[in-house]
């Protein structure tokens, strides 16, 4: 089992779109997937269709008095499946907080899942916090979603060294552009030259696009209502890269 | 673990049943078209004796659109498949391809084929039960089968409703609602069930075992007639397999179906109107002869691979003249074995011997069931008890052979006669004797085998078309069998002993009392 993670410390940069719509290829591909909406705002849980809702809350999930396996929903696409959100993540935070090594929680928590599930997806809340960091050590591979600006660059920085500090494992950061504004010359140009530069940033950029938008009406994932838009295509490029990057992400029978 | 699905049949006809499902969920729930319509031909497999099916399992060969899989399912759900492209039934299930369901059947199956119980035409449409989200928490399939095997028949509509995990509840609701509309019946049998009940059949109606329900107060000639029809039964439910040759094991349930005849005959001859034992006694004894020489082949055949594997002095290829010797013998034999089977004497005998049987009429005199069993198995325990107390080191082999048949007629009348007994006590005696005609089985299979080594070597000579190192191959074959035989012959005393225990004989007297009837 893979664990990929979408993290950014700044808000409103696609991470949910990323997070739902490379669950929904890598699940079409063959793979068995999980999406766990930590985010408390249930963004991913609102665009599945599923009620934000999971019994005993957080604090059920994060001291282990029930099950992850029995919070999980079927979403309507074969092979994903969803973690829902619950307004109590807010407290995520706090319970890690409480437990002992709480870095390494989350990763205790997914492995039993490990035969269930090819990947898990984590859907992450913005900002750098106890959780983001409990995150990033169960993840094997880690997206960024940048906005090409001078600023966002700085984050992703700030969070390459962070990981860099970790002991033991350290998840693979692909930073990859989102929310790209073709008109505007800047975004134009830091979307092209960066990826030339720096190996840690995919080569496929997610424009902003109003069928992205369209995912908050239609409640479905984009190449699953509009599986021939420019937004699909530009989805499955970035897939295409993450598989590029992870051998074992290339469909059934691949998992060692 | 997996919930399994509500399962409904749909019998309106004026209605398509999507649309009734509709009306029975509005306005909670509603159905969308799912996945496109589909028709596929379904094949439901299993062994002559139902291995898969009385272990829980089903196995299924499901094709369309150019797609063949094999479908194993497990009694919580569990599913193993394997792709089936081309296989063309009976087939062993060495014969499947390699994988976790091949692997899972082997065991199971062992020397048996599988064989289609049942074919269907299925046309499957899906659709989703949604809320009011429009999530689906539900998966309805509505699936009409028309059937080509045992029987043709249309069958009627058979609705599913599987929740999306964790939708359980809303699936239970849903099925709640399905429940109370007109024309919806709840609690479809399991499709291969439904399919067997449209020819007036059910799985698992064949088992080589004596299954005979008998009243302990009952005339013991009804008793017999009652068994002996059931073997009956068994016996020319094996023909056909016999003769087409499916597997090894419809000729070795032949041939103990006549066996069994025999000793019946033997043991409880009397009990039958004066004559009729005698009449049918020498066409039994000459369709359990035919059998010999093909089963006797069978056997060599069967433990080839373990044998020429074991060989120490030679490698298997030295012995593949004498295996194809065995094969051309073995299709000469069934070649004979087969025409008689067809032969008017055949028929005669079976279709005379079952309106003698059906035409028995209790006696105005004469022991109960219970009575007789209780006499039959006493004596025939004693005669193996006399025999065996009577084999020493140094007596003779056939000595041994006799008192194997005299077990074997021990443990038939055991079983003819399993329900007058308490079924704990049964399956002691059981025990006890099957553990020393194991021992004594081993021995005379050994030495007939080696008997047959000597004369198909003589043969093979003669014919002047054998190398020095299959006859040498055969020589380390012939070896390692009396190794077996002589290792069998010294367990045999201990294995007696045990037997004729003090507190064995008193169990098998307590049995042979009976009930107090």
């Amino acid at each position: 089992m893979k664990i990929l993670a979408t993290c950014n410390i700044k808000g409103g940069v696609g991470k949910t779109a990323t997070a739902v719509n490379l669950s929904y290829l890598a699940a079409r591909d063959g793979l068995r997937v999980l999406l766990a909406d930590l985010d408390p705002q249930a963004a991913a849980t609102y665009l599945l269709r599923v009620r934000p809702r999971v019994k005993g809350g957080g604090k059920a999930l994060i001291q282990g008095s029930r099950e992850i396996d029995a919070a999980i929903k079927g979403t309507d696409f074969d092979n994903l499946d969803l973690l829902p959100a619950d307004f109590t993540f807010r407290n995520l935070d706090l319970l890690l907080d409480a437990t002992r090594k709480p870095t390494r929680r989350l990763a205790r928590l997914l492995r039993p899942l490990g035969g269930e599930y090819d990947l898990v997806f984590l859907d992450c809340p913005p900002g750098i916090s106890l959780l983001s960091e409990s995150v990033l050590h169960a993840a094997d591979i880690v997206l960024v979603p940048l906005i090409p600006t001078t600023l966002s660059l700085r984050t992703l920085d700030q969070l390459t060294e962070f990981i860099g500090g970790f002991d033991g494992q350290q998840p693979k950061v692909l930073a990859f552009f989102s929310m790209i504004d073709r008109r505007k010359r800047l975004h134009k140009e830091i979307a092209e030259r960066l990826p030339a530069e720096r190996k840690d940033v995919a080569t496929t950029a997610i424009p902003a696009l109003s069928m992205i938008e369209q995912m908050a009406v239609q409640r479905a994932p984009v190449a699953a209502f509009a599986p021939r838009s420019a937004a699909t295509r530009a989805y499955a490029g970035l897939w295409a890269e993450v598989k590029a990057r992870e051998p074992l992400l290339n469909g059934p029978g691949t998992e060692g | 673990m997996s919930v399994p699905p509500h399962n409904f049949v749909y019998t309106d006809g004026d209605q398509h049943a999507a649309e009734a499902v509709q009306e029975a969920l509005a306005p909670r729930f509603s159905v969308v078209a799912g996945r496109r319509s589909r028709t596929v031909r379904r094949t439901w497999l299993d062994t002559f004796d139902w291995r898969l099916y009385r272990a829980g399992l089903t196995l299924e060969q499901v094709t369309g659109h150019g797609h063949g899989e094999l479908v194993l399912t497990g009694a919580a759900g569990e599913r193993i498949t394997a792709a089936a492209n081309g296989t063309r039934w009976p087939a062993l299930a060495d014969d499947l391809p390699d994988g976790p369901l091949r692997a899972r059947l082997e065991g199971l199956t062992s020397v048996r084929a599988l064989l289609p119980a049942a074919r269907v035409a299925s046309t499957v449409s899906e659709f989703r039960l949604c809320n009011a989200d429009e999530k689906t928490v539900a998966w309805l399939t509505v699936d009409h089968m028309l059937a080509a095997q045992p029987a043709t028949a249309d069958l009627p509509t058979r609705l599913s409703v599987t929740a999306v995990r964790g939708y359980q509840a809303q699936a239970d609701r849903i099925a709640q609602c399905l429940a109370t509309e007109p024309g919806v019946t709840p609690g479809a049998l399991p499709p291969l069930d439904a399919v067997l009940a449209t020819a007036g059949r059910a799985p698992g109606e064949y088992s080589g075992k004596i299954d005979v329900e008998l009243d302990p107060a009952m005339p013991a000639r009804m008793a017999l007639a009652a068994v002996l029809l059931q073997l009956l039964d068994t016996l020319e439910a094996n023909v056909p397999g016999t003769v087409r040759d499916i597997d090894t094991e419809f000729l070795h349930d032949l041939r103990v179906a006549v066996r069994r005849t025999r000793t019946a005959l033997k043991l409880g001859g009397d009990l039958l109107p004066a004559g009729l034992a005698d009449e049918y006694r020498p066409g039994f004894k000459w369709l359990g002869d035919l059998t010999t020489p093909t089963r006797d082949l069978d056997v060599h055949l069967l433990s080839f691979a373990a044998d020429a594997a074991a060989l120490t002095s030679a490698g298997p290829a030295d012995l593949a003249p004498f295996h194809d010797y065995l094969t051309r013998r073995r299709a000469l034999e069934r070649r004979r074995l087969t025409r008689a089977l067809r032969s008017a004497r055949f028929t005669a005998l079976i279709s005379g011997w079952r309106s003698a049987l059906t035409g028995l009429t209790p006696p105005r005199h004469g022991p109960t069931a219970a009575r007789a069993a209780a006499a039959i198995i006493r004596r025939a325990h004693r005669r193996v008890l006399t025999l065996g107390g009577a084999i020493t080191d140094d007596s003779p082999a056939e000595n041994l052979h006799d008192l194997r048949k005299r077990c074997k007629e021990l443990r038939y009348a055991l079983e003819f006669f399993a329900s007058l007994h308490d079924p704990a006590a049964q399956r002691q005696a059981v025990r006890e004797l099957k553990a020393l005609q194991d021992v004594l089985g081993t021995f005379q299979d050994c030495q007939v085998q080696q008997q047959e080594i000597r004369v198909i070597a003589a043969d093979m000579m003669a014919s002047h078309d054998v190398p020095a190192t299959a006859l040498l191959a055969m020589g380390d074959l012939s070896a390692q069998i009396g190794r077996r035989e002589r290792k069998a012959r010294s367990e045999f005393a201990a294995r007696f002993a045990d037997f004729a225990s003090r507190p064995a004989q008193a169990r098998f007297r307590a049995l042979a009392l009976g009930p107090s009837a």
